[in-house]
């Protein structure tokens, strides 16, 4: 039987691509982005489609999902930002869906390996740093000296900003990389003790019972832990945002 | 001693930080309910800031976690 690991394993699906030793083939984590990514599409298209003014159920739906970044954004990173609204939108879409889609028995959660986080957590990175650079120029580098802070502790102090503005990308791919690997393990070892529990007989299959209802909680908390990665990783890059337009 | 039961008591050693990580939770909520019970319309502004902190100390807890999965599976 398999362990509590083998869920992360990458299985190729479709035909083998070798380019210059790169494998690129189809394996089941692009499927699921693909799902991910065409599930946000329609889900955004179907509810608009229709532009009533009162409201339908799909429609009301996306609404309150746009106004949800549009707040978030309008919020968290400043009223000049609201030309990266699509991006930010996009992230937590990929990254929500992402994550639920990998609540559903039997599929595969891509945001459940460090490359696939540390890819989009660069990418915010970047980003973020490009946008710093282009608006402010080499004024940018203020950001590693903080106003209220005397001279006289800038060669302490700068060190410790730059090794913490470079902590972003890392902290940000480990948290949501370590929140999705770690609770589906939980998920899969408290299977696994309902399993063994039943095989020990009678008395096993009564005391199986509390694996199964623990189970039943944890699925419910990776639900919630789900959405909330997907929101921390946005309001965290709506933060990093604010911080590169204005500085402080 | 053999590596597997290194491995074992290797795991069990890093789950060691969760006990601060539950102090922190602890905190952040202790100070939610604090701070709605003292203004209670403060709740739509307060709540959100309390959800990020909680998902930011979790995410301490889970470099533990993680840590200690892969002394145990790697």
């Amino acid at each position: 039987m398999a362990g509590p690991i083998e869920q992360f394993e990458v299985k190729t699906i479709g035909p083998q691509i070798n380019i210059g030793g790169l494998d690129l083939s189809f394996n089941n984590s692009a499927l699921f982005m693909v799902v991910a990514a065409t599930l946000a599409v329609v889900l955004v298209l179907a509810g608009m489609s229709r532009r009533e003014l009162v409201p339908g159920r799909l429609q009301s739906f996306v609404e309150m999902l746009y106004e949800f970044i549009a707040g978030m954004v309008r919020d968290n990173a400043g009223a000049q930002a609201r030309p990266y609204f699509p991006f930010v939108f996009t992230m937590f879409m990929f990254i929500l869906l992402g994550n639920m889609l990998g609540m559903i028995p039997f599929t595969f959660t891509f945001t459940s390996h460090i490359i696939v986080t540390f890819a989009l957590a660069m990418t915010v990175f970047v980003f973020v740093t490009v946008l710093g650079l282009v608006k402010h120029g080499l004024h940018f580098f203020s950001l590693f000296m903080p106003h209220g802070a005397p001279p006289l502790l800038a060669p302490i102090i700068i060190p410790i900003e730059v090794l913490s503005y470079f902590s972003r990308p890392v902290s940000l791919s480990i948290r949501l990389f370590a929140n999705m690997m770690a609770g589906h393990t939980m998920l899969k070892v408290f299977a696994g003790f309902s399993v063994s529990l039943i095989g020990l007989g009678a008395a096993g299959v009564l005391g199986a019972i509390v694996p199964v209802i623990i189970n039943i909680g944890l699925t419910a908390f990776e639900i919630l832990v789900a959405f909330l990665q997907a929101y921390v990783f946005t309001i965290l890059t709506c933060l990093y945002i604010r911080d590169a337009l204005e500085l402080h | 001693m053999d590596a597997e039961a290194a491995k074992f008591i290797g795991a069990g050693l890093a789950v060691f930080a969760l006990f601060g990580v539950g102090l922190g939770i602890g905190n952040i909520f202790s100070t939610l309910i604090s701070s709605v019970a003292r203004n209670p319309a403060s709740r739509d502004q307060v709540f959100p800031i309390g959800i990020l902190g909680f998902a930011l100390t979790e995410a301490v807890a889970l470099f533990a976690l993680l840590i200690a999965f892969l002394i145990l599976f790697g």
